[in-house]
């Protein structure tokens, strides 16, 4: 059974999600990986204006493959989130709302999930064709040097993903491992 | 002396990057199919439908299987009686990873240098390139588009011959557990055990190269095989990390002699993906 979420949504619109749900977003996200967290956090650092407004943003760690002539995107699945996980307590302060990944998260990431009442869900590694298919429309936003990496704005519709870390820092990853470890 | 031209050996390493990154292979579909089977986990079968219709969407719009097409990593097996005529070797290799991840709409993912810039160099070279002079008149070249999710999991260790067999079995499982969901699972891992420290890391990316279902000739080393992919489906890590018994498809160890102090251990993981292509000229 999926949940369908709208983004980009309010801290109150996903208070009620649970670590586990499958869920199935459509409207606006926003894609930044390292090359771009890297660049925000050195403007915030340096007392920039930052490239794009934060608040109530759901940040995807994607690199897309380029779009073949006619198409909207090329692959488009998650990439590794433990590598953002320097830079997301900021992007989380800055007023994120939620961040789409995969794979772990470290103790400050989820600490400061609890303390923000944000979201961490994840896309399904690897399955950058299906996923491709959800991105309606792909706008590079800022950053354009960065190529792949580039600050974007998507709009998805039944972009499928799951939560892993809810606003209250359940953990899916561990619920989901210990029931099948022998 | 057989004769083989540059320019095929540029147009056939084209292919290869799009055909690796784009068609699953056989035994990953088969592997597939057997694991959507046997996984127990609702939300683990619900994952690997989406990833079977991923492969079929890939194979049918030539979108790659994964954003992350990789850094190629091109075994040679070239033939001591063959002559490239046309250019360098090398260079052909380069050229033809140019054109198939320019051409084929893959991403570039490598970057000039690895510490100061990390400048991107556009297409994607250069290439890691592993050749052996072989017997005969053939050029054998297989592609491996490796992705750094997984590959960023990889593991060396340099264990005495006193840790054994167990030693192995520890590392495997260290190697497995800190993977959890980064490296995608289901995983295809290759083991090296034996060589030097370089031969071992070899050996394991060779192992993680070979095909699913394939064993190790050696009997003792295929039980192995067994017992570390047991040892893999128990760890509860599942697909994606999210829970199940089905963590990898498939663990292919490969070894080579080694010295009589020492016992290297490498662990180079590979997604559900595991993508490669073979070609012999």
């Amino acid at each position: 059974m999926e949940i369908r979420l709208k983004a980009p949504f309010s801290k109150d619109d996903i208070k009620d999600l649970k670590a586990g749900d499958n869920v199935l977003i459509t409207g606006s996200i926003i894609a930044a990986r390292d090359a771009a967290h890297k660049k925000i956090f050195e403007a915030f650092q340096n007392n920039q204006e930052l490239p794009i407004e934060l608040k109530n943003q759901t940040i995807y760690y994607l690199g897309p493959s380029p779009a073949k002539p006619g198409d909207v995107i090329g692959a488009a699945g998650p990439t590794t989130s433990g590598r953002m996980d320097k830079y997301t307590p900021m992007m989380l302060d800055l007023g994120i709302s939620g961040m789409i990944g995969k794979g772990y998260r470290s103790k400050e990431v989820i600490d400061s999930i609890i303390k923000h009442k944000a979201i961490y869900m994840v896309a399904i590694g690897g399955a950058g064709a299906l996923i491709s298919k959800s991105i309606k429309k792909y706008e590079v936003l800022a950053y354009p040097e960065l190529g792949a990496e580039a600050i974007a704005r998507l709009e998805v519709q039944d972009f499928p993903a799951i939560v892993a870390i809810d606003s209250n820092g359940v953990n899916f990853y561990e619920i989901g491992q210990k029931e099948y470890k022998k | 002396m057989r004769e083989i031209h540059y320019k095929d050996i540029v147009s056939s390493v084209a292919k290869l990057c799009i055909d690796a990154c784009c068609i699953q292979t056989d035994g990953i579909k088969q592997a597939f199919s057997e694991a959507r089977e046997n996984e127990t986990s609702p939300l683990g079968k619900s994952i690997l439908d989406k990833l079977i219709e991923n492969g079929k969407i890939a194979q049918d719009t030539f979108i790659p299987i994964c954003q992350d097409t990789g850094m190629a990593v091109i075994f040679l097996e070239l033939g001591q009686d063959v002559r490239i005529v046309g250019g360098y070797l090398e260079d052909a290799i380069n050229e033809g990873v140019k054109e198939g991840y320019v051409g084929g709409y893959l991403r570039k993912s490598v970057v000039e240098e690895p510490l100061f810039e990390r400048k991107n160099t556009t297409n994607n070279t250069p290439a890691v390139i592993h050749t052996r002079i072989v017997k005969g008149d053939k050029l054998n070249i297989t592609m491996a588009a490796k992705g750094f999710g997984s590959e960023n999991k990889s593991i060396l260790k340099m264990l005495v011959p006193a840790d054994g067999i167990e030693g192995v079995k520890k590392v495997f499982s260290e190697a497995i557990n800190l993977a959890g969901p980064n490296a995608c699972p289901p995983l295809v891992v290759g083991v090296g055990i034996g060589g030097t420290m370089e031969k071992a890391a070899l050996l394991a990316k060779i192992a993680a190269v070979r095909e699913v279902g394939s064993h190790n000739s050696d009997k003792r080393y295929a039980k192995l095989e067994d017992e570390l992919l047991e040892i893999a489906n128990n760890s509860g890590v599942g697909p994606q990390g999210l829970g199940g018994n089905t963590t990898a498809f498939a663990v292919n160890v490969e070894w080579y002699p080694t010295h009589i102090a020492g016992l290297p251990v490498a662990i180079n993981i590979n997604c559900h993906a595991a993508r490669h292509a073979h070609i012999e000229l």
